[in-house]
């Protein structure tokens, strides 16, 4: 009667087969692929992050050097928006309609947020804030940017900006937009100013609307604040030596003898740190980066590291004279206003002949140092000279001189400054063809030696207390019960012993008060001012003034060092200025109608715009 | 004869089980979907869940009617009932409420009904009471075009609606047209020749051919049983691909596998041409062409589409397909709701705990899309079991069917598979980026009265045409 019933066979197995694909179907989207389960995650948890708030900054008194101040980025989600009126949106945000029609172009199929207005201050933000509802799709994100009280101190502290993507390739902590010390202590002490981001994971639904939180916070990090530091600076010191340096090239460097610690660190030309913060950091660097007159960008306390010491660096020569036992503080040598074999002559200025050692410093005798550089040089007991000079380098290099100073300002590292390498002297002069007569420029600083302000203090530094120093450094306390670097606590000793540098300081203190001292200008009045000048020779102009000091002479207090370009002698700018500088630490301020005036020369003159003069 | 056996004894239990359970199991999800913290009580009566127990109440009513209602009323009232519903899908073109630019929804009060559901089983009762004419005929021209006005009417007004999902669930009456003696050969092309369009256009063709080169050895092997004449034919197969391979290879081209597949393809399929001309087997060779043609077909398609067809045209069909790739259009949803899917992995979320269906990523969770709900909360497992408990369904319906003794009641019966089959293929295809997004109702899951009750009555005249299927000689 049915002649079709085993059709039914056809039909039920069409329907299985069709189920079959379903289930191998739905094995694939559920099993096999991982896709879905990322692309789900992506749709539906919005990950905020929780910006800490930078650590702040004080100075050595507790006085806050680096703050915090609040920025607004207007966010949007381009893909969101709907009957947006650009106009009205333009007018209340005061941006260009043209802005905001590239930005559309440019972004109209992000489904993420994205900046539409980045960084407005408080002030402006405020100002908008009650209109905001109008465009619901825009809301504001709070970021943090730093804000400095004084105008001062812009290479120590240096600046922050946002990640670019070398970075981020290599730490995976920072993402797109983050913030990261660039220079200074934001970048040596990076770790412990950021803190640690934390995240918020909220679900999301179609229209990007915040639901809840993933399971009730349970994978949510609180952001932990970054802790503040105190520097070792003294910010009123900091602040007088940017001052006096007005309208000069060059640096300063304060260092406080028995712990190390940076008090002043001053480079001139310099730049208001609050030039660099946030949006005003794009339009301000490439206008002080290109600035190639002043350089203010560069930090020359520590980069100016091929300056000849000059003279100052007489003091190094004693003392390996002395602990090399080829002088003794009654050496005399006598000068014939100069240094004379032969036709070679290094020159001299008139002083009474024969010096012993501590009036050779004193009057900065040339001829003094070039005899004693020559008996270092070539004692006989190291049977070359290579192997003389070696050991003499050994000692320099004990000093901090020519070396790295293990430190906590980024850029020191990569400017340890030159002690001359005998390599060096073999290509110049052929292999074991030179004497220490080639090198003889190495005597009274000049040549291929190079020190920046940083290493100087740092050898007065020594100096003042009397054969070691402690590594200068920057950072005294991190908040957070977090210590210091158990380094700067060691003392690094010097390769003199400490009883040779009796008649050094003795010489240094007849400079600042002996007859024929060359520094009578650095006297403070109730302070016993131990000091040294130097000039270093300048083929492209007027020589550089430098002068190096500590005081008082017992239980110094303060070692400075200080280099004035194309300033001339030692004795002419940087002792002044070096001079100030300690009387204004050590007693707070400037006595006297004589120092007031000096004070007041110092402040107005203007090394810059003379030296531009004369050239035109 | 007849005998007065009773409704409760001789109803097929098993049957409305499963009809529980899946309505059960839909309004869990419906419950799942539209759920919120603020609205937890399930008899929130202002809400999608609250709502639905009211419809699952009323259906159960309707069932209880419509199995106390006497059996042969619905052959005598077949044609009367069909006139009806054609008076309603006319007059909801006029008096309907019109949503979306539509009008197929009547409103009355909280109540919203729509017409075209109940238009299925109307002309699944003409059409199997003209089936059962003993005169009935497939050859005979007249009842042939009876067959094709009872099925088109509704299909037009439907269409006239604007509703051509509902429209499309016609079509499907070719199982029953086949079931009951159509040529097989129109049956086989009917099914194909949409499927293949739609699966030519929505995929790349090369999965095509490999499913159909996988159908066509299995069928030859289970028709035979020889392992060496497949052997042969997969060997020229392969021979063939690897010389192709080759030959681009050399030449430094990059290989196209369709053309690849389909010479080799060509060439191995000889061998039993060779032996259906031997062995004079008409049917393998009839299916062998099929295959054949099935292959020229999507080419065909293929080639229309990228080379004959003007852009707008092409932008209609992509449309009408779901192809239209614009994220906020038909391709977003289908996307998301296949991340939702995806994303239940083996086991699911758990109940209430999808967050892609509950955070709104997926369009229309709580009616058409509502196998997301299931597929991210209950995973693999849970959908699984779904598509297992709609087989049993569907292959029972079956049974029932080829049980009865009136053709009116077989006719019907197939009705029912067909009508639920197309549904459940391209609700649950159209999830998982199987099928076009074509809107219409997952049976007994997704939300709305008008469908769960339009889906009870249909089954429950069926159940109470079998459990009186005694009572006929
Ligand atoms: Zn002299």
């Amino acid at each position: 009667m049915d002649s079709f019933a085993q059709r039914k066979y056809i039909i039920g197995a069409l329907i299985l087969l069709m189920l079959l694909t379903f289930v191998i179907r739905l094995f694939y989207l559920q099993i096999i692929n991982e896709e879905y389960k990322i692309s789900a995650e992506n749709n539906s948890r919005r990950y905020v992050v929780q910006y800490p708030s930078r650590g702040l900054v004080y100075d050595r008194n507790g006085k806050l050097l680096v703050e915090n101040q609040a920025a607004y980025d207007i966010m949007v989600i381009p893909r969101q928006i709907k009957d947006l009126d650009t106009f009205a949106l333009c007018q209340l945000m005061d941006v260009d309609i043209e802005y905001a029609r590239k930005f559309f172009r440019r972004e109209k199929n992000s489904y993420k947020p994205v900046v539409f207005i980045p960084q407005l201050s408080l002030e402006k933000f405020a100002a908008i804030q009650d209109h905001l509802f109008k465009f619901p799709d825009f809301y504001p994100q709070t970021r943090s940017l730093r804000k400095y009280p004084f105008p001062n101190a812009a290479h120590v502290l240096g600046y922050i900006g946002e990640v670019d993507s070398s970075i981020i390739s290599k730490n995976p902590y920072y993402k797109m937009g983050d913030y990261i010390g660039i220079s200074g202590i934001e970048k040596s002490y990076e770790d412990e100013l950021r803190g640690r981001k934390g995240v918020k994971i909220f679900l999301v639904d179609v229209h990007n609307r915040i639901k809840e939180n993933f399971e009730n916070g349970k994978y949510d990090t609180a952001a932990i604040v970054g802790n503040d530091i105190t520097t070792t600076l003294d910010i009123e010191l900091q602040k007088y030596g940017e001052l006096l340096m007005a309208n000069k090239r060059g640096g300063i460097v304060a260092i406080e003898p028995s712990t190390g610690e940076i008090l002043a660190l001053v480079s001139s030309p310099s730049y208001d740190p609050n030039l660099l913060v946030g949006r005003a950091r794009s339009k301000n660097y490439p206008v002080l980066n290109a600035d190639i007159e002043m350089k203010p960008l560069f930090n020359r306390a520590i980069m100016s590291s091929q300056t000849p010491p000059g003279s100052t660096f007489k003091l190094v020569n004693a003392l390996v004279g002395l602990q090399e036992g080829v002088i003794t503080r009654e050496s005399r040598f006598s000068c014939s206003a100069g240094y004379i074999i032969g036709s070679f002559k290094v020159g001299c200025h008139a002083h009474a002949s024969p010096l012993d050692l501590e009036n050779s410093i004193g009057n900065s005798c040339n001829a003094y140092y070039c005899n004693v550089f020559r008996k270092i040089v070539d004692n006989r007991k190291y049977k070359s000279v290579r192997k003389g000079y070696e050991v003499w380098r050994r000692h320099v290099n004990s000093f901090g001189l020519g070396t790295v100073i293990d430190t906590d300002l980024p850029m020191s590292k990569s400017y340890s400054g030159t002690i001359g390498n005998p390599d060096r002297w073999d290509k110049i002069h052929g292999k074991g063809k030179w004497k220490s007569l080639s090198i003889i420029s190495l005597a009274i600083g000049q040549g291929e030696v190079g020190a920046s302000p940083f290493q100087l203090a740092n050898l007065v530094s020594a100096i003042a207390n009397r054969g070691y120093f402690y590594i200068p450094h920057i950072v005294k306390k991190i908040a957070g019960n977090r210590k210091v670097d158990k380094k700067y606590l060691k003392k690094v000793f010097t390769t003199v012993e400490s009883r040779h540098f009796e008649p050094v300081i003795n010489g240094m203190e007849l400079a600042v008060y002996g007859p024929g001292g060359t520094a009578h200008i650095a006297q403070i009045e109730g302070i016993r001012v131990c000091g040294k000048t130097g000039t270093a020779q300048n083929p492209h102009g007027e020589n550089h003034s430098l002068f190096v000091a500590f005081a008082p002479k017992e239980n110094p207090k303060i070692a400075i060092a200080v280099l004035v370009e194309n300033g001339g002698y030692g004795g002419t700018w940087a002792a002044p200025i070096a001079s100030l500088m300690m009387e204004k630490y050590l007693k707070d301020s400037i006595s006297g109608p004589l120092r007031k005036d000096l004070e007041k020369r110092m402040i107005e003159g203007d090394l810059i715009h003379k030296n531009n003069e004369a050239q035109h | 004869m007849r005998r007065n056996i009773n409704v409760i004894t001789s109803v097929d239990w098993l049957t409305i089980f499963l009809y529980l359970l899946l309505v059960l199991l839909g309004w869990i999800n419906i419950y799942s979907a539209v759920y919120d913290d603020e609205h937890k009580s399930i008899f929130d009566f202002t809400q999608r869940y609250g709502k639905q127990i009211i419809f699952i109440a009323a259906a159960v009513f309707i069932a209880v009617c419509l199995l106390i209602i006497e059996s042969n009323f619905y052959s005598l009232f077949a044609y009367g009932i069909y006139a009806l519903m054609i008076l309603l899908l006319i007059s909801v073109l006029f008096l309907g409420k019109e949503v979306n630019g539509s009008r197929s929804w009547f409103e009355m009060g909280e109540v919203r009904l729509q017409p075209a559901e109940f238009a299925k089983f109307a002309t699944c009762l003409a059409l199997a009471r003209l089936l059962s004419d003993h005169n009935f005929r497939f050859r005979d021209r007249k009842f042939v075009a009876r067959i094709i006005l009872i099925i088109m009417l509704p299909v037009g007004l439907i269409l006239l609606q604007r509703d051509a999902g509902s429209a499309l669930v016609y079509y499907l009456f070719i199982i029953v047209l086949y079931r009951e003696g159509m040529p097989a050969l129109i049956f086989f092309l009917g099914l194909a020749i949409p499927v293949l369009f739609v699966v030519t256009l929505l995929f790349d063709k090369i999965y095509l051919f490999v499913f159909l080169l996988s159908l066509f050895y299995i069928f030859f092997y289970a028709m035979y049983l020889n392992l060496k004449h497949l052997g042969i034919s997969l060997a020229i197969f392969t021979g063939s691909v690897l010389l192709a391979i080759s030959y681009f290879f050399i030449n430094n081209q990059e290989t196209d596998w369709s053309y690849v597949l389909l010479v080799s393809f060509g060439l191995s399929s000889l061998v039993y041409f060779f032996l259906e001309f031997r062995y004079k087997l008409r049917n393998a060779f009839i299916i062998n062409m099929i295959v054949l043609c099935s292959i020229g077909f999507t080419f065909t398609v293929d080639y229309v589409y990228n080379n004959v067809l003007h852009k707008h045209q092409k932008i209609r069909i992509d449309v009408l397909l779901g192809l239209d790739q614009d994220v906020k259009g038909v391709g977003y949803n289908v996307n998301q709701s296949m991340i939702a899917i995806g994303s239940g992995g083996p086991f699911g979320k758990g109940f209430l705990h999808g967050t892609q269906t509950k955070l709104n990523y997926v369009p229309e969770q709580d009616t058409d899309f509502i196998f997301c709900t299931v597929g991210e909360e209950w995973g693999f497992t849970g959908s699984v079991f779904v598509l297992l408990l709609f087989a049993f369904l569907l292959i029972r319906l079956i049974y029932l069917a080829e049980r009865q003794r009136s053709v009116f009641s077989r006719v019907y019966g197939y009705g029912v598979v067909a009508i639920l089959f197309f549904h459940l293929a391209i609700n649950i295809g159209m999830t998982i980026g199987l099928a076009p997004v074509i809107g219409i109702p997952l049976p007994f899951f997704s939300y709305g009265g008008s469908s769960l009750w339009a889906f009870t009555i249909l089954i429950f005249i069926f159940l109470r045409l079998d459990s009186s299927r005694m009572q006929l000689l």
